[in-house]
């Protein structure tokens, strides 16, 4: 195993080389730091942070994307063939693809951290323990995600098209891009269904105190890990064994068991509006001192 | 008898209803080069490959270093070393560092430095792998092969696509490790290539070894007898051919008629006088040294190259 160090340098080597992943991990982030700061939030410290939750949650889920489609081009290109003749394995393989997504998360995630707090002066970010946990569990998650696409998917084509499928509705009906309270009631309740609700909901909550999603995460992670590995292809021209796709499916399994309960029992939506409207009140309580300076 | 290092007994695959392989049988014994001479499509790849233990054979029995490459594919992997055929590198790996990243898979190997200096890459030692000619890519593809000291190197078609000048190259290197001992199982469709590079070859063609031995063995298989390769103006009947004096053998392959014979100037003489005798006349004529295609037209009735 001592190779997955240098597997996974090699990764983040080759992604920092790459420019459109740089932009799509740095610059891109980075400007929905500075529009929900500066614009959606007007530099106000109590709205920053609560829109850092979101603006984090873009980052992890991001890792979606990430390395996983530069394994299926690796495969069409016949690069993993020239990996499979030596010792590495298929899970090595993709254990360097979450690791390598890992630690290229981490720099803008400390970043927009750092600029929370010394130009927009959120005081406290919560629970940093509860912080870290979830960003790690949710990068390899949603990079397991990701893996679990590229490998039902044959070309980078299939790929890109799936991945959009998924994506949009994971940042538009999550609370990721719009807050979920702001979204119309029956959209909201159909979020309780997407993973990406549930990592909105922790960050958010983790800024504030700590919530347990991660252990949901890890489930997701460990059978998300388990079913890319099990369909792991090395060869460009391997075909999808025929019953990939239920494979996949088992990986929306847990979310589909949540958001039934959620929606008949849970409290992630009354949480949610409750963050939202209390946005108002800090904001109009200040207003009265800050008139009197 | 010591056991051969690569054996391979009565070996099948198929892929859907296409049988690629049908029944291959060789084996490689410690410090030689053997070749799998054959056309594209002959099953070579598909042997080499299931050696390297990235196939599943669908019949027969096979076995490298002692290992069976299907059961034990984690413990063979340290033991070979593969220049594969349609691969590639990531675009942005530099040669050195795809040169670290490949030592680092091994228990033991050879300083990556070491193999840039033999196979001439130092100069490149910074470059993209995306910036690299063909000649440089099949050299580090080649040094790739041998980061772990491997037992057994598989080199597969490893000139193909290489203009004339880059193919010598590689016969350098290739004719170096032929010194070293290092045992070498290689595919090539090229005839010189087997001819120069390998102690043993066997001919494949649609799945099946067709001849199997020497370069010189083989070679004498034809008769040791000259080719001599002519285009008619007017069809000829083979057997009028065959009976000329000094002629051993005639047949006629798209058109072209090949004749083979141990005394070529006579062999000529008495076909040009039958030539003319007929009224024919001869639109070219080529004279070759017997080589491994005569093998191949001579069992198969087909050229290597069509």
């Amino acid at each position: 195993m001592s190779y997955l160090a240098t597997l996974t340098r090699t990764r983040i080597q080759l992604a920092m080389r790459n420019k459109m992943f740089f932009f799509f991990s740095a610059v891109f982030p980075l400007g929905m730091f500075f529009l929900y700061a500066g614009i959606f939030a007007k530099g106000d410290p109590q709205k920053v942070s609560y829109f850092l939750g979101p603006v984090i949650a873009f980052n992890v889920m991001g890792s979606f994307w990430g390395l996983s489609a530069a394994l299926v081009m690796f495969r069409e290109q016949g690069i993993l063939r020239r990996f499979h003749v030596t010792p590495v394995t298929a899970t090595d393989m993709l254990a360097s693809s979450l690791l390598a997504n890992f630690v290229l998360t981490l720099p803008t995630i400390s970043l927009e951290l750092f600029l929370a707090r010394f130009v927009f002066h959120v005081p406290s970010f919560g629970n940093l323990f509860s912080l870290a946990v979830l960003v790690t569990v949710g990068t390899v998650s949603f990079g397991s995600l990701g893996l679990v696409v590229a490998s039902v998917t044959n070309t980078m084509q299939e790929t890109q098209v799936l991945n959009q499928l998924i994506w949009l509705p994971l940042i538009f009906l999550s609370g990721a891009t719009f807050p979920l309270a702001y979204l119309p009631n029956s959209i909201q309740h159909f979020g309780l269904f997407l993973p990406a609700t549930y990592l909105v909901t922790a960050l958010q909550s983790a800024l504030y105190e700590s919530f347990p999603v991660w252990k949901l995460l890890v489930q997701v992670l460990a059978l998300a890990f388990f079913v890319s590995s099990q369909l792991f292809r090395w060869e460009p021209e391997a075909k999808i064994p025929r019953n990939a796709k239920l494979w996949a499916l088992a990986t929306a399994l847990p979310f589909l068991l949540l958001g039934t309960w959620e929606n008949t029992n849970g409290d992630i939506l009354k949480q949610a509006q409750t963050a939202f409207h209390s946005l108002d009140r800090p904001a109009s309580s200040d207003q009265p001192p800050r008139n009197n300076q | 008898m010591p056991t051969s290092i690569l054996q391979v007994e009565n070996l099948v695959k198929r892929y859907g209803d296409v049988e690629a392989v049908r029944g291959v049988s060789f084996n490689v014994e410690e410090g030689e080069v053997f070749g799998l001479l054959g056309p594209n499509g002959a099953g070579k790849t598909t042997t080499v490959e299931i050696l390297e233990g990235l196939r599943d054979p669908d019949g027969g029995r096979v076995s490298v270093c002692g290992l069976d490459p299907q059961r034990e594919s984690a413990a063979l992997k340290h033991e070979i070393g593969a220049a594969l055929q349609s691969t590639s590198l990531p675009d942005k790996l530099r040669v050195m560092e795809a040169l670290r990243l490949f030592a680092s898979f091994y228990k033991r190997g050879r300083k990556p430095e070491e193999l840039l200096k033999r196979f001439g890459l130092e100069e490149k030692r910074n470059t993209f792998y995306s910036q690299l000619s063909g000649g440089q890519k099949q050299r580090l593809a080649l040094a790739m092969a041998l980061v772990n000291d491997p037992r057994v190197l598989f080199f597969d078609e490893p000139t193909a696509g290489l203009d004339p000048q880059v193919r010598r190259e590689i016969y350098d290197i290739i004719e170096e490790l032929r010194r070293e001992r290092k045992t070498i199982l290689m595919t090539t469709h090229y005839i010189e290539e087997a001819e120069r590079l390998c102690d043993r070859v066997a001919i494949v063609d649609q799945g099946k070894v067709i001849a199997l031995g020497t370069p010189r063995e083989l070679k004498a298989y034809s008769g040791g007898s000259t080719r001599i390769e002519v285009r008619l103006s007017k069809p000829e009947s083979n057997g009028a051919l065959k009976n000329l004096e000094g002629v051993a053998d005639a047949r006629e392959i798209d058109g072209t008629y090949v004749l083979h014979s141990k005394r070529p100037p006579q062999a000529i003489v008495s076909l040009v006088k039958h030539l003319e005798a007929e009224g024919n006349e001869l639109v070219s004529l080529e004279i070759s040294s017997p080589s491994l295609e005569d093998v191949f037209i001579e069992v198969t009735g087909r050229r290597l190259r069509d």
